[in-house]
């Protein structure tokens, strides 16, 4: 059951970035070795879909648990499908937003926590 | 005749235009192409009926046969097909239409089935005037299926005239590219200038001839006349920027009810048309 993170870059000490469906990498942290992985976003550059992309690359690679920022709701529904468990509120590096979710202080996401499109406003 | 008013720029006047040119002309037919917002009835306050929905065929996974092999997941560009280790999600409204994931599916377990994602409408009274409107419903993006059924209803052997959407992106450029000729109506003032631009260059590439309509004549400078002037492009009415027509059309009012002096204006347009085609076309 691995963790997966949004991020700017490929590894712990990388930004999160709090897009899901937009973010450039996913960092995937095996929580039993302790492995750190990444994946290229396939959505990042999608016209539309984005976060379908994004939750079908990260379910395929083993995701159990996500920590992000927004979803959609196209996206959530994938992720529910999928049983991850989703964690909103991710901020710093990606190892700060691990460090956050083991003690508790992410909230897990029940349903999307922003609208359609919400990506494409990213400056 | 097919005469498709466009242009770069939104809120440049083209309903205005399309709706006074159609009712200058006797026994011609308008046709709303701005099926985002059809605003043409709003100044000729027609009954409409119905004359059909207008579906997208989208793709029904059989669960049973699907093999999972992810081909059609992979083939949509529009990402409307979500491939999960043990399941197919699919996302209609992002659905194109293509049909390429039936296609890719080695299993045969894609069927695909209708979804509804406009309406076409027409006069219900009997008018001298044939008008006929395309709806895309609340929330979809296909414009361009909605303008192309629409566009099956044309009498080819009458003039039609076809208010087209604003822009230079799909929608517009499927009534542009239909079209015999196409009036653009701009203004001349930066934003308009530019625009403009935009929507001759679209004309140009679809080989569709092109005149100008100045509307609020008056404002702005004389750019967009200068620019015609150089390129040898006509200039087939000019607007002005006056009080009355604007009060008209904060009332609803087309002006060439209230003026109808303007009647025989917009009939010279279609003149200036007829003979700029035939001469294209080597009559």
């Amino acid at each position: 059951m691995k963790i997966c993170i949004s991020a700017c870059g490929k590894d712990l000490d990388s930004e999160v970035d709090p897009q899901f469906g937009r973010c450039n990498y996913f960092v995937l942290i095996d929580p039993d070795t302790g492995s750190v992985t990444s994946i290229i976003n396939p959505g990042s550059e999608a016209s539309g879909g984005a976060g379908i992309r994004a939750a079908e690359a990260i379910a395929c690679a083993g995701a159990g648990i996500l920590l992000t920022g927004s979803v959609g709701p196209k996206s959530f529904s994938i992720l529910s499908e999928a049983g991850i468990e989703t964690y909103s509120g991710i901020r710093g590096t990606v190892d700060f937003a691990l460090k956050e979710y083991k003690s508790r202080k992410l909230a897990i996401l029940k349903g999307p926590n922003t609208s359609l499109s919400n990506g494409m406003k990213k400056s | 005749m097919k005469i498709a008013i466009a242009s770069g720029k939104g809120g440049t006047g083209k309903t205005t235009v399309a709706v006074n040119f159609a009712l200058a002309l006797e026994d011609v037919q308008l046709f709303d192409c701005d099926v985002e917002e059809p605003n043409c009835n709003l100044f000729l306050g027609f009954d409409l009926e119905p004359v059909e929905e207008v579906t997208c065929l989208v793709p029904e996974i059989n669960p049973d046969w699907c093999t999972l092999c992810k081909n059609c997941a992979s083939f949509c560009k529009y990402n409307a097909l979500a491939a999960l280790p043990n399941k197919i999600l699919s996302f209609p409204s992002l659905c194109h239409g293509c049909g390429g994931c039936r296609h890719v599916c080695p299993a045969e377990s894609i069927e695909e089935k209708p979804r509804p994602i406009g309406m076409i409408e027409k006069t219900s009274s009997k008018n001298s005037l044939t008008f006929f409107r395309g709806i895309l419903d609340i929330g979809e993006v296909m414009a361009t299926p909605v303008i192309r059924a629409l566009q099956r209803h044309i009498d080819e052997s009458r003039p039609v005239i076809l208010d087209s959407p604003p822009g230079t992106a799909c929608p517009a450029l499927a009534v542009m590219g239909c079209a015999d000729y196409c009036v653009l109506v701009t203004e001349s003032t930066p934003f308009g200038f530019h625009d403009f631009l935009l929507a001759l260059e679209a004309t140009r590439a679809l080989k569709v001839p092109a005149g100008v309509v100045l509307n609020r004549d008056g404002i702005g400078d004389s750019r967009v006349e200068d620019f015609c002037r150089a390129e040898g492009i006509p200039i087939l009415l000019r607007i002005p920027d006056e009080r009355m027509i604007a009060r008209l059309y904060s009332e609803g009012i087309p002006f060439i009810k209230e003026m109808p002096e303007w009647k025989e204006k917009f009939k010279n347009i279609l003149k200036t048309i007829n003979t700029v085609t035939c001469k294209s076309k080597g009559v």
